[in-house]
């Protein structure tokens, strides 16, 4: 079994014959936005592309700012979508009925995909305001999750079922639910569940064992629900540190066990770690870190090139080390990363924003869900918040949203026109008592 | 956004519920630490996006909250859903014509 979708089960054999038929409907273009939202639709495109010798483009958002940008990276892209309702301003392509691929019969022999092929550009938030690509070939990201089934225990003869609160476009999200079911023998559910109820039902419609893989975020709405969940044999987290309490209680209430992933976009993900049990991460085998200064560095095994990790690592063994929190300049919410000069640059890039900048709330002076969120000061004398928030919604992704969004006169810049963090908060926190 | 029929739509919200919505904005404000003053808040304008600017982190937060509060499990795959959030009246609408406690 390969997938389900509603608790109707998907044979490797109507996933074959999809992507064929997919493949064959797909336009002459070389470069895919694959934002169908259905996981097993997404996977059909998926493969469907690299079988047509596409290459798929997975930005973290598809805000207009960032749908501009693809274009310019690459001229010819369109976008497939499974939603009558979608707005992307690209060539759209509906992802056809596949009622018809169910009776076709499955290609003999299968499509073999060259270790080479370059599968995908996901992209990081560069520091000017561009997106970054990076290249993601097939042979690499099939290795990367074959570790990874091993790592989790997928490798034993059963057969698992995934079912995934993250999106498939995410890098997590295309890593640990549909690659990983893929290479492991295992099959997904097509649906994203969202609140508690859903994901307890998502696991109830499909067999045992089942793994959920999921966020901090969700395990936290899920524990503080009273939600009853079906036997769960694995829980996997990611996108953001879970502290190591969380991790014992959702062990303990589920009577599970949770393994947590550590990644990034450009090297994805590289190591795994017991939270419950212990703080240190185990490396994936054949990568390695090194330290130069403040930066880690990552490379080996299926990280396609030597990548500057964007956290604080301590390296405590030849496969492990520990985390210590982000580089300064980055912002990760909920899975979603950027940088405060991207953010800046966005900002001070709409018409009539004078001066801007934005800075990071801790999480518990920003909310009780321990989600840490970005707060920014403006100079813009003739617009309204109302004007601002809504040119800003249209380049940004909404979890950088600035809460709260402040009216200031002037920034205090210092002679050589940097903002002290120190001054910077203070006014923050002057204008925070005024309104 | 289409202004089609619903069975949530109400002309005007009932006077009892004015209370709830009052409610359920001082517990939204408090769940998130929104800077705003729960009385300030629109009960017509959107919770998403351009009104309250809430994103789907903060729906699971408030989900948490309605949970906690009036017993009510939200469910995505429900007609309604996609109501609920349009504004602080549909969500207090629907507390109360849901509510177990």
């Amino acid at each position: 079994m390969l997938a389900y979708r509603a608790g109707v089960p998907l044979r490797a054999g109507n996933f074959l014959a999809d992507v064929m038929y997919v493949a064959a409907a797909l336009p002459e273009r070389r470069h895919v936005l694959n934002a169908c939202v259905d996981r097993y639709r997404f996977t059909v495109a998926f493969a469907a592309s690299l079988v047509a010798n596409k290459v798929s483009l997975l930005p973290s958002t598809h805000t207009p700012e960032v749908i501009r940008q693809l274009t310019q990276f690459a001229p010819d892209v369109f976008c497939l979508t499974d939603d009558a309702r979608c707005q992307i301003d690209l060539p759209r392509v509906r992802f056809p009925e596949l009622a018809a691929a169910a009776n076709a019969p499955p290609p003999w022999p299968p499509v073999e995909i060259e270790k080479n092929r370059l599968a995908a550009y996901v992209f990081t938030s560069g520091s000017t305001g561009t997106p970054l690509p990076h290249q993601k070939t097939w042979g690499r990201l099939v290795n990367c999750v074959r570790i990874e089934a091993q790592r989790l225990g997928l490798l034993d003869g059963r057969s698992h079922t995934l079912v995934g609160t993250v999106p498939p476009q995410h890098m997590y999200g295309f890593e640990s639910t549909v690659l990983l079911a893929l290479q492991s023998g295992s099959a997904f559910s097509a649906g994203r569940p969202f609140y508690p109820a859903d994901i307890s039902s998502e696991l109830a419609a499909v067999p045992a064992p089942r793994m959920l893989v999921s966020t901090p975020v969700h395990l936290r709405t899920l524990l503080g629900s009273d939600v009853v969940l079906p036997e769960l044999e694995l829980v996997l987290s990611a996108t953001a540190p879970l502290s190591q309490n969380l991790a014992r209680e959702v062990e303990e209430h589920y009577a599970t066990r949770l393994l947590e992933i550590y990644g990034s976009t450009e090297t994805g993900q590289i190591a795994t770690r017991r939270t419950a049990q212990t703080v240190e991460w185990r490396l994936f085998d054949g990568v390695r870190l090194f330290a130069q200064g403040e930066s880690a560095f990552a490379e080996g095994g299926h990280v396609e090139q030597r990548t500057s990790m964007c956290d604080v690592l301590q390296i405590t063994a030849a496969d492990r080390f520990l985390l210590h929190g982000r580089l300064s300049d980055l912002v990760n919410i909920a899975g979603k990363r950027s940088s405060l000069a991207y953010l800046n640059h966005q900002l001070n890039a709409i018409p009539g924003v004078v001066d801007g900048a934005f800075f990071v709330r801790e999480p518990e002076e920003a909310s009780s869900s321990g989600v840490t969120r970005v707060a920014a000061v403006v100079v813009a004398p003739g617009l309204s918040a109302a004007e601002l928030g809504e040119a800003l919604r249209r380049r940004i992704d909404p979890v950088f949203m600035p809460r709260p969004l402040l009216f200031v006169d002037c920034l205090p810049r210092n002679d050589t026109g940097k903002l002290p963090h120190d001054s910077l908060r203070a006014l923050a926190a002057a204008a925070m008592k005024r309104t | 956004m289409s202004d089609k029929a619903s069975p949530l739509r109400q002309p005007a919200p009932p006077a009892d519920n004015a209370a709830l919505q009052r409610e359920v904005a001082g517990l939204i404000v408090a769940a998130l630490n929104l800077d705003v003053a729960a009385a300030d808040i629109d009960v017509q304008a959107p919770l998403y996006g351009d009104g309250l600017g809430l994103d789907s982190i903060d729906i699971l937060e408030i989900a948490l909250v309605v949970s906690k509060q009036y017993g009510i499990q939200l469910r995505a795959d429900s007609e309604e859903n996609e109501q609920i959030f349009r504004s602080l009246a549909y969500l207090a609408d629907y507390i109360a014509a849901h509510r177990t406690k």
